[in-house]
């Protein structure tokens, strides 16, 4: 193992697939000559020409619905969005189209493309450059939605993503891809499977499911609780659809208790179908009612001290386990 | 001739309940799918909006797959996950009637795009009405189709009215095809009811994509005779006005120059004969055919994986 950062492991899965695979190609604004707006894609051009590499006009809707057009007719598209927050004029492109696609014609067109980005806040970039986009896209039917976490799990996803002959959204962490962790050694392939939770902490007195940023604010928060004697198991299911419960119910089973951590709003979305599957799934095994924290239900302001309140942070997540261990 | 009593056949069966959902006809607008399908290739692909049922048949799908998919039939084209708006044949590159207007632009221009990359030898050829015009999904495909100069033909069936309103109240153009020069491409309009010229103005911008010359983007003016879909008696246009222009019915124009070339009358009426008996033959294959199937809704939701 070696050490890289989130985005380097997302560039590294971006370069073996293109090289593995002609049919793959990356489009976007900026993805080439610039280097990519968060440098995700640097050197990319260089290696594999402008054939490949293509800078795009900003113009989403029109972009996105080439790939899929590209897509549906044998081509591997990697359609990068500078931010998540700039998909949503592509959204009938993806809605309408690369997710309606293979029903429409009775499984006679495949989609296999992916879209990826940085998703969710930064850092006070206001409203309209904060939203965290897992829950518009994972009520969709006919797509894959993953949000890794971790820089190893960013590339073992993403290349998978790519193999995929369907649509993948694929949620970056705006403010993760400076983040280090370790990654499989150059030559040794890792295919992560798409639709399977990963075990990010052992613990026995309480189970916390997480992904995204928060995850990085749940496992310190789970140290203090450590200090203070409270064992928290975190789960991270790394794909949000389809959902992989089996590790996270099997540990509400052993902990009896279960707080779900996630940086988007509290209205629906993954957070609310994770609640709703444990209480189903561990009922008689749950000693409190599954609590959540969550993004403040609110546009994500400018001003510093307004966003960290929207954010989870450190001291919601140890409340909410005090919460449901019934702990002061 | 099979595409209008198709048509016709359909609005019968949409009015006895066999076919649900929105049914959109091609009455009167006939002359461009029949040319369009003359120029093409096999290899070539095709884009449609729901209004599809005219390319699809004059492309060469059997009328029983089509009256079978109206039906909502395991042996329609779509196998009854489609209906009217959404038909595909992918063995004939007929890649889908779609039914968000402007939305199928940009796919179109992306199979250009895989074409170009591959560097093969095949065209796109995308249908849309003059009401695409006017939303983004229009603007975006256009102006990238024309800035990476990819193999297609924008064709805009221009009849006139964006579901009941005319064109002067949509747009700030009446000629169309001016808007190509903005996207660098090159235009072209013409009238819409003689097959013979739209074949010969198609066969200009297929060539020319073909060649390497990039896109075109070309108007046609036409005329449909019925509503926008069965639901609309269409009272925002006069008796006068739909009877002028059932003068230009391509349909008579066809039969009309036959003669003129002496073409026997028994000859049209023979085929006349053949198209009413191969639309019995479809409407009975699709009243027997199989209802769609359950199993194939939960399997279809995502492609299997693996032999990536």
């Amino acid at each position: 193992m070696r050490e890289l950062r989130y985005r380097e492991a997302l560039r590294e899965a971006m370069f073996e697939e293109m090289e593995r695979d002609e049919r793959v190609f990356l489009m976007g604004e900026e993805v080439g000559h610039y280097q990519g707006a968060y440098k995700v894609s640097e050197g990319l051009l260089e290696k594999f020409g402008e054939k490949r590499v293509i800078d795009t006009p900003i113009a989403e809707a029109g972009f996105a619905g080439i790939g899929i057009g590209a897509a549906m007719v044998g081509l591997r598209p990697i359609i990068e969005f500078m931010t998540w927050n700039f998909s949503f004029v592509a959204f009938d492109q993806i809605i309408s189209n690369a997710a309606k696609v293979h029903q429409m014609s009775a499984g006679a067109i495949r989609v296999p493309i992916v879209f990826r980005g940085p998703n969710g806040a930064a850092k006070q970039v206001a409203s309209q450059h904060s939203h965290s986009c897992a829950p518009f896209y994972t009520s969709i039917p006919g797509l894959y939605v993953i949000q890794p976490s971790t820089p190893r799990d960013a590339k073992g996803l993403l290349k998978s993503a790519i193999r995929s002959n369907n649509p993948v959204i694929f949620l970056e962490g705006e403010t993760l891809y400076g983040v280090k962790g370790e990654v499989p050694d150059e030559g040794v392939e890792e295919l992560i499977p798409i639709g399977e939770s990963r075990l990010a902490r052992p613990g026995a007195d309480c189970t916390i499911v997480t992904w995204g940023r928060p995850y990085y604010t749940v496992l310190a928060a789970a140290e203090k609780l450590a200090a203070e004697g409270i064992e928290c198991e975190v789960i991270d299911p790394r794909t949000l659809r389809p959902l992989d419960t089996k590790l996270m119910v099997e540990s509400v089973r052993k902990t009896n208790r279960c707080v779900v951590v996630h940086e988007h709003w509290p209205y629906g979305g993954p957070g609310a179908e994770i609640v709703d599957r444990i209480q189903r799934e561990a009922f008689d095994y749950l000693d409190a009612p599954v609590d959540r924290v969550t993004g403040l239900d609110v546009p994500m302001p400018y001003a510093l001290n307004l966003e960290d309140k929207v954010l989870p942070t450190e001291e919601r997540v140890i409340d909410a386990v005090k919460r449901v261990s019934y702990a002061r | 001739m099979l595409i209008r009593r198709f048509e016709e056949e359909a609005a019968r069966h949409y009015a006895k309940g066999n076919i649900g959902g929105f049914l959109h006809l091609y009455i009167g607008q006939e002359a461009i799918a029949v040319a369009a399908a003359d120029v093409l290739q096999p290899q070539d692909y095709i884009f449609q909006t729901y209004r599809d049922h005219g390319i699809a048949l004059a492309r060469g799908m059997s009328p029983n797959a089509a009256m079978a998919e109206l039906f909502g039939k395991d042996t329609g084209c779509s196998r009854g996950f489609g209906g009217s708006m959404h038909f595909f044949d992918v063995e004939r590159g007929f890649l889908g009637g779609w039914a968000i207007v402007g939305g199928h632009l940009a796919l179109a221009a992306g199979t250009a795009f895989k074409s170009k990359y591959n560097e093969e030898d095949r065209v796109t050829i995308c249908f849309f009405g003059e009401g695409s015009t006017n939303i983004g999904g229009f603007h975006e495909a256009m102006s990238l189709a024309g800035l990476w100069k990819l193999p297609i033909v924008f064709v805009c069936e221009n009849n006139q009215y964006a579901m009941g309103t005319p064109l002067e109240r949509t747009s700030p153009l009446t000629d169309l095809s001016i808007k190509a020069e903005g996207y660098g491409m090159m235009g072209d309009h013409l009238e819409g009811h003689d097959v013979d010229v739209v074949q010969a103005h198609l066969a200009k911008a297929v060539d020319r994509a073909r060649n390497g010359g990039g896109p075109t983007f070309v108007e046609i003016k036409t005329y449909r005779f019925r509503g926008h879909s069965m639901s609309d008696p269409a009272k925002y246009r006069s008796r006068t006005e739909l009877e002028q222009r059932k003068q230009q019915d391509p349909v008579t124009v066809v039969r009309e120059r036959l003669l003129g070339m002496g073409v026997d009358e028994s000859t049209i009426d023979d085929i006349d004969l053949e198209v009413d008996e191969a639309l019995d033959e479809a409407v009975r294959f699709a009243e027997e055919s199989e209802p769609a199937r359950e199993e194939l809704m939960m399997s279809t939701v995502l492609a299997p994986e693996g032999d990536s």
